[in-house]
């Protein structure tokens, strides 16, 4: 047997010792270690690969990326758009459908709706200006209100649009039945915006939370139609009557939709005024 | 002939005034669209139809608005008025001129309004008007002053384009 062989022969019996110790299960522990280093190693070699990649790769994502970004964000908006015309839509078609509901609820009055679309431009004043006019048969004193309660009276009108004198305006009195009390009163407006009863007399007892309605005294607006509640009530004694500041049942600064009583035609009733000599 | 731009200029400022202006509240005042506009166009060196400005925007207030179309007349053409007289005396501060005439011209107007509606028997309280509405509504004129001057003073230039010296 020459050396070559011997050498092959050795090496093969340490390769068959080493294998058949490893089958039998005495490297275990060596086993364990060398493939977690080698876990280790391709783990950290294949993050590496995956950076180098996307740094590669990185200029073209970006382009694509802020293209895409640039869409959604178009999209977004066009979203956004759509959104805030819905929510305007819901709005609307929730006044409307309370509207609807008043007036299912009182059917002796016909109703025009209509959308408010301006104010006075002076601050002293308190009337807005409505988009219907003649043309839809709109007539100056026709009352207006929401489902909430009273708003005013159409003081002008125009072929498309009218101007209503709220409630509020210091011009504005309204004659009105306080319901708990049973007793007739004088509801004023005023500069500021404040709503005021006056002319309650001291006999009656009224309470904070009264209702308040029209009386339909005086022609001015039909009966019944709710103007809000007391909040509280002045009495001096050697004054002749109480008066009571107003929480007025419609939000004046909120108008958006109102509704015209248009079969109501107001009774001018000053040549019935007796004359002072 | 471009200060016929007047028309659709004080047309929208009536319209703006009437539904967007009158909605920015502070307490119960407002801004004062109409009258800026008349305040910061009589102000400017090289305009010489400030009155006329003046009688168009009476013109669409008086037609918009409940309030007697007299107390405008008097208003605006009183702003153009002390806006005219102001400006020959501090015409260096044009700025300064401005806050002038509208803090003049605001009050001015308060005070017509105040006198009109007490002879048409309106009660009210003089301390109430002048915490909520006057007060905020001066407040409110000085801010939109700065940026409206400036618009009218551009505006000028194009209407009264200067003269090439040859």
């Amino acid at each position: 047997m020459n050396s070559r062989s011997l050498q092959t022969t050795i090496i093969f019996l340490v390769v068959g010792g080493i294998l058949a110790l490893a089958l039998g299960g005495f490297f275990g522990s060596a086993s364990n270690r060398f493939s977690l280093v080698f876990i280790e190693i391709q783990t950290w070699i294949y993050t590496r690969y995956g950076a180098f990649q996307d740094l590669v790769t990185a200029p073209r994502d970006i382009v694509s990326l802020r293209q895409r970004n640039a869409d959604l964000e178009a999209q977004v908006s066009q979203l956004q758009a759509q959104l805030i015309e819905l929510q305007q839509r819901v709005n609307e078609t929730e006044i409307l459908a309370a509207l609807v509901d008043f007036s299912r609820s009182n059917p002796e009055s016909t109703y025009k709706a209509a959308s408010v679309i301006g104010r006075d431009p002076s601050p002293f004043l308190h009337y807005i200006i409505i988009n219907r006019g003649s043309n839809d048969d709109i007539r100056r004193g026709m009352p207006v209100v929401t489902n909430q309660g009273l708003v005013g009276r159409v003081d002008a009108v125009i072929a498309d649009a009218a101007r209503v004198q709220l409630i509020t305006d210091p011009a504005s009195s309204v004659n009105v039945f306080l319901q708990n009390a049973e007793t007739s009163a004088i509801l004023y407006g005023s500069v500021t915006g404040d709503v005021t009863l006056d002319l309650i007399s001291q006999n009656v007892t009224v309470e904070p939370g009264d209702l308040i309605l029209t009386s339909g005294l005086g022609g001015g607006y039909p009966a019944d139609l709710i103007i809000g509640q007391v909040v509280s009530l002045r009495t001096l004694e050697f004054e002749l009557f109480q008066q009571a500041t107003v929480q007025p049942a419609v939000d004046f600064s909120r108008l958006e939709i109102v509704l015209v009583i248009t079969n109501f035609r107001p009774v001018d009733i000053t040549p019935l005024e007796p004359v002072s000599p | 002939m471009r200060n016929i731009i007047a028309f659709p200029l004080l047309g929208l400022a009536v319209i703006l005034q009437s539904s967007l202006v009158s909605e920015i509240h502070l307490l119960q005042g407002y801004a004062d669209l109409p009258m800026l506009l008349i305040a910061a166009w009589a102000l400017q060196d090289r305009v010489d139809s400030a009155w006329h400005w003046a009688a168009v925007a009476c013109l669409f207030v008086g037609f918009i608005s409940s309030l007697s179309w007299v107390i405008f007349a008097i208003g605006y053409f009183g702003i153009v008025y002390i806006a005219r007289s102001l400006q020959k005396r501090v015409w260096q501060a044009p700025l300064l001129a401005m806050f002038s005439v509208v803090f003049i011209g605001t009050l001015f107007i308060h005070f017509l309004s105040f006198g009109v509606l007490s002879i048409l028997g309106t009660p009210f309280s003089f301390s109430d008007v002048a915490g909520l509405i006057t007060l905020p509504s001066l407040l409110l004129n000085m801010l939109f002053s700065i940026p409206i001057y400036t618009f009218m003073r551009d505006l000028s230039y194009w209407v009264y384009p200067a003269e090439v010296m040859e």
